[in-house]
């Protein structure tokens, strides 16, 4: 998932530096160099860590979080986000950093299985027994062993202002008609029911994502993107059926819009709730954050309740290629600790530590009510581009799910057009 | 039996084989090379590691008829093309010609005209989003409308022409100056005494001799329609309505997709469009020099 530089505000000088990025995206490298201005070199020597934290918040988080690391000399290598994520394959496969940031789940085990990382099962026998079983799985391999160390993670939820809730008396719904009646109340208070955003791609797969496992839970959501179930199906149809009838209470002209400024629309009270990731806390004012709040989105088919949640976890990993495996180890090792991680979770606001150890006495109200919500969740997906193939996600999927957001109306030939590519790239 | 004397010597053989040898390699090296390997790429299932499968055909019937942003694609190039050069270089010869006439002020307008080619393309992309952005763009902000300029794919593509032609009229003009500043004044006056009005004297006798100009200022907008890239992927990534060739190869090749057969035909239909022109270009050119 990505954080796209917003146009709003900030805008130039992130632009600037974006457009720094479209040339690197060419040479398949490309980034800032900065050394971690606290660590002392420790008896490891050096270790290299490619991040894709480009976004001010997790960018500070990061150096902070190396800053406490002592063993060894840390240089980090911030790309723009999007960027880094687009030229993995390139990245891994040239001279890649000995540690770099990314994803659990599908996202990781596609590249372990080409032999592109390494295998850290010797670091989980000793930090294993601060994570769930659910952790492990998300960071284990397809041949059992583990590649990734969760660090982070953010729950996707339906967010708004508490202070707008209380005065116009919202209650938070908990079924689908209850969510309609809402929406339709808030278009009667002149306020746009749901805030969205859609034109970098991927915040409508969370959309997807939720109805989908609410409607025909988490297996038929896992099996769907692994590519062994077919978009013509019923089960699918009715998802895209439903949606379609929410999209009158989404907000107009979202193809143009980021997720940014789709989130200003809530912190200015001009929308009424939001579906989207935790890091939607990231553009609300320090004073205003107390004023956010969540509810997860409400139950469709009594079957499945709403036992599934998106909750994808970032990480790191160590390369197969890495220069000073030891080093990367301990490094991975220190970010696994509790404590490196209570860091980053008091930094940025919007996300919740892995590590069932962390300290969660220090989380804000919304960080108390993330790491609740996913305790209640009885499965946890990782979002649609990180459980499924990334060709399927970024040259399918993205342009499929932003056409039917400009005519929902299409749904069979858009399915049909799913299920033909899906066939071509699944084989 | 005459003696036949030796035309080259060792010397000049070793100078030829150096000379044409190296062009010979960088030209398959860097040119061919790649252009045949993108070629029988483009006839493979390959992810960029691991086996290559031989498909033959199928990508392009894959592309043809179930990838629906090809279609955009091949559709945007082409109006892209048509759009720069039926409106743009027009509009930007006809700058030049009224900068040429020395108006007061000429100069203002000329580095005005000129400034925007300074800009990279991507950068155009970052300016374009802050006047066309709808709920923060100046565009809606200064005449009230609540257009979704570069969301809504019905007209996002002419806007963001629009904001490429901005930059694409200054470069012609500044062509099309230099050219009309080297036309002879006497050929305007000779006109003019022989009754031809301004009109006239512009396309019957300066028109024709800015051949040279011309040919130049077409081979740039070619160009420019062709490798249009950077300011579509810098507004949305070139999705939505704004998918251009060029793109759709780096997002499938590229990109974390890593689906290099398929991007390679792309790439080849590219390649073959491109071809089109060149060719067309190349036989005018050996026609007249013959």
């Amino acid at each position: 998932m990505d954080h796209r530089p917003p146009i709003s505000r900030r805008n130039l000088l992130l632009g600037t530096a974006a457009a720094f990025g479209v040339p690197a995206v060419l040479a398949g490298c490309g980034g800032s160099e900065q050394p971690s201005p606290g660590s002392t070199s420790g008896n490891l020597g050096a270790v290299t860590l490619g991040s894709n934290a480009s976004d001010e918040v997790p960018k500070k988080s990061l150096a902070t979080v190396i800053e406490k690391f002592t063993q060894a000399s840390v240089r980090i290598n911030t790309v723009d986000h999007n960027t880094f994520q687009e030229n993995i394959n390139r990245y891994l496969r040239g001279t890649p950093d000995d540690v770099f940031t990314w994803f659990a789940g599908y996202r990781m085990q596609f590249f372990a299985e080409q032999g592109l990382a390494t295998d850290i099962s010797d670091v989980w026998q000793e930090i294993g027994g601060d994570y769930t079983q659910a952790f492990r799985d998300a960071s284990t391999g397809v041949d059992g062993k583990q590649y990734f160390i969760p660090f982070t993670y953010y729950p996707w939820a339906v967010f708004y202002r508490k202070s707008v809730w209380e005065e116009k008396g919202y209650e938070p719904p908990k079924t689908l008609d209850e969510l309609t009646a809402l929406a339709k109340k808030m278009q009667g208070d002149d306020l746009v029911p749901i805030a969205f955003a859609d034109k970098d791609g991927w915040p409508a797969m969370g959309t997807f994502d939720i109805i989908n496992m609410r409607m025909n839970g988490y297996d038929f959501h896992i099996s769907l993107m692994a590519g062994k179930e077919s978009w013509t199906d019923p089960r699918v149809k009715q998802v895209f059926d439903t949606w379609r009838g929410l999209m009158e209470y989404h907000q107009p002209a979202s193809l143009g819009r980021t997720w940014q400024e789709a989130a200003q629309s809530l912190v200015q009270k001009k929308s009424g709730m939001y579906l989207l990731g935790m890091f939607v806390a990231q553009q609300f004012p320090e004073e205003d954050l107390a004023d956010l709040d969540f509810f997860t989105f409400p139950e469709i088919n009594p079957t499945h309740g709403t036992d599934s949640i998106d909750a994808p976890i970032d990480g790191y990993m160590v390369s197969a290629k890495a220069k000073n495996v030891d080093g990367a180890k301990a490094l991975v090792k220190h970010l696994a600790q509790a404590s490196s991680q209570d860091i980053a979770t008091e930094l940025d606001p919007g996300t919740l530590a892995a590590s069932s150890k962390a300290d969660t006495s220090g989380y804000s109200a919304l960080q108390k009510r993330g790491a609740e919500l996913v305790s209640q969740a009885s499965h946890i997906a990782q979002f649609l581009d990180r459980d499924t193939r990334p060709d399927f996600a970024s040259t399918v999927m993205i342009p499929s799910l932003q056409s039917f957001v400009d005519k929902p109306a299409e749904i069979d030939s858009l399915l049909t057009s799913i299920e033909q590519q899906k066939a071509n790239i699944f084989r | 039996m005459t003696v036949k004397t030796r035309r080259y010597s060792a010397r000049d053989v070793t100078v030829l084989v150096i000379g044409v040898g190296v062009a010979v390699i960088v030209n398959v090296g860097l040119i061919w090379g790649p252009t045949l390997a993108s070629v029988a790429l483009s006839a493979t299932d390959w992810n960029g590691f691991g086996p290559i499968e031989w498909i033959g055909g199928r990508n392009y019937s894959d592309l043809a008829g179930e990838y629906p942003p090809f279609w955009s694609a091949v559709r945007n190039n082409i109006l892209w093309l048509v759009f720069l050069g039926l409106v743009a270089t027009p509009f930007g010869l006809f700058c030049a010609v009224l900068l040429d006439r020395r108006l007061r002020g000429s100069r203002f307008y000329q580095s005005a005209l000129y400034m925007p080619v300074v800009l990279s393309l991507a950068v155009v992309g970052f300016i374009a989003q802050l006047v066309y952005s709808h709920d923060y763009g100046v565009l809606n902000a200064v005449t009230g409308l609540s257009a979704d300029w570069l969301g809504d794919r019905s007209i996002n593509i002419w806007v963001v022409m629009v904001a490429a032609a901005w930059r694409h009229v200054g470069y012609v003009m500044i062509i099309y100056l230099a050219g009309l500043k080297a036309v002879d004044p006497a050929l305007k006056e000779a006109a003019a005494i022989d009754g031809a009005n301004e009109r006239q004297a512009f396309f019957r006798v300066v028109f024709p001799t800015l051949r040279p100009v011309n040919v130049i200022v077409l081979v740039i907008t070619v160009i420019e329609a062709l490798r249009a890239f950077d300011i579509v992927y810098a507004i949305n990534k070139g999705r939505n309505g704004l998918e251009l060739l060029s793109v759709l190869v780096t997002e499938n090749i590229v990109g974390e997709a890593s689906r290099i057969g398929f991007g390679s035909a792309i790439a080849v239909i590219l390649l073959v469009i491109s071809l089109g022109f060149i060719v067309t270009y190349l036989s005018q050119l050996f026609r007249e020099e013959r």
